[in-house]
């Protein structure tokens, strides 16, 4: 369960980014091929988050679909898993996204 | 990892195998030290030290994209504050991946190969770095981190083959990260051009995440195993520089095909450097003896760029 490990540095990263006010949202981007499941994301993401700034936020996750461009004949072609290959039959390609696993942004507290 | 919540800032301890010397590896760091300590109450914050009225534990994370941390139960307090957004931008693994930069980048100055050892568990790791100890260390000196949950196992056996070894026990964590190795490694000392190997946890699927500052992710994919395990772990085949089909002593008692399980390694990872070996009869040994000669030849180069 790496998610665990990637959902305490979603929350070390936000409660720093935070500096000191209340966290309400966590956008974060996960790419389809990134090897984390937004769903271990999101299952893991409450109790990681207790007890810290982040606790009341709700976490947006954005999932990217993969996409890759052929290097033998230069279409764009979607890669939903590893082993894709582009419809003109080579594995030669370059993954253009669909690896991303960011924290985009916060969204904080400011005292009115 | 603790196991209440899952940070990292409990469980880990380290052990140097050679002097007993043990300590705790605060892996990730507590969540910034706000009002989530673990002190000697024993995790108790899982059970209800920050509870409130409104809360309550609750079903989470059905919803593929969004999660709450904690529901408020209809109270409505954010009605007097105002909302401001912060751009990051960042890698989550930002962090383990700067303490990874900052671990190749003093083994390279140290013209020292480190390579990541990764499998299911029961590949022959073990076995196989007791028959490189055996064969290499009058070669060249030869260092070892050994990664695992629980016990040091492992690394009484890698001590009794002769190489000095830090113990790494997770506790809960199903993989190494690169605070541990920067841990490890100020205690091991591994020498000037040395040959490291970091023994992760067995497991095909975390340790393909995080980088731990290693020359090269070596897996050992067996002949016990399926031919389609790199097709169903493609994450972990894609990462390697190499692949170490290991048990080939066993293939006359087995239906396994080879050529199959090679076809299957390639498909994930067109450019990784098979070698086929038996740990245990020292068969094809030399091939991957002749690869690390060749990675340290590399290494030694860099160092004079």
């Amino acid at each position: 369960m790496h998610e665990l490990s990637i959902v305490c540095s979603i929350v070390e990263l936000a409660s720093q980014a935070a500096e000191g006010r209340s966290v309400r949202r966590v956008t974060i981007e996960i790419g389809t091929l990134s090897g984390v499941e937004p769903e271990a994301v999101a299952f893991c993401f409450p109790e990681v988050a207790r007890g810290t700034p982040v606790e009341d936020a709700t976490l947006d996750i954005r999932e990217i679909d993969a996409k890759a461009r052929c290097e033998v004949c230069g279409a764009e072609f979607p890669t939903p898993d590893m082993l894709s290959a582009c419809p003109c039959g080579s594995r030669q390609f370059q993954r253009l996204r669909g690896e991303e696993l960011n924290i985009k942004s916060i969204e904080v507290e400011e005292a009115a | 990892m603790c196991t209440s919540c899952g940070c990292q800032g409990q469980g880990t301890t380290m052990t140097n195998l050679q002097t007993g010397a043990r300590a705790e590896i605060a892996a990730l760091p507590e969540h910034d030290g706000v009002a989530h300590s673990h002190g000697s109450h024993g995790h108790g914050h899982f059970h209800g030290e920050h509870h409130h009225a409104d809360d309550e534990h609750h079903a989470h994370g059905h919803d593929h994209s969004h999660a709450h941390a904690r529901d408020r139960g209809g109270h409505d307090h954010a009605h007097e504050h105002s909302h401001h957004r912060v751009d990051l931008e960042t890698r989550i693994l930002a962090k383990n991946d700067a303490i990874a930069a900052k671990c190749r980048a003093w083994l390279a100055g140290r013209e020292i190969v480190a390579l990541n050892l990764v499998s299911s568990p029961g590949a022959g790791k073990t076995t196989l770095l007791e028959r490189v100890i055996a064969d290499l260390s009058g070669e060249l000196p030869l260092f070892v981190i050994e990664g695992d949950q629980a016990t040091s196992n492992d690394g009484e056996r890698i001590r009794a083959a002769g190489a000095p070894v830090v113990q790494v026990n997770t506790g809960t964590g199903c993989h190494l990260d690169a605070e541990m190795i920067a841990r490890a490694l100020s205690e091991l000392k591994p020498s000037v051009g040395s040959l490291l190997f970091i023994e992760n946890v067995g497991n095909l699927v975390c340790p393909a995440l995080f980088d731990l500052g290693e020359h090269a992710k070596a897996v050992i994919f067996s002949t016990t195993e399926g031919e389609d395990k790199p097709l169903k772990y493609p994450h972990m085949f894609s990462a390697a520089k190499l692949v170490i089909f290991n048990k080939i002593d066993l293939l006359p008692h087995l239906d396994f095909s080879v050529e199959r399980a090679r076809e299957n390694i390639l498909r994930v990872n067109p450019d990784v450097e098979i070698v086929e070996v038996s740990a245990k009869t020292g068969a094809g040994m030399q091939t991957l003896y002749d690869w690390i000669r060749a990675q340290r030849t590399a290494v030694k180069e860099q160092a004079l760029v």
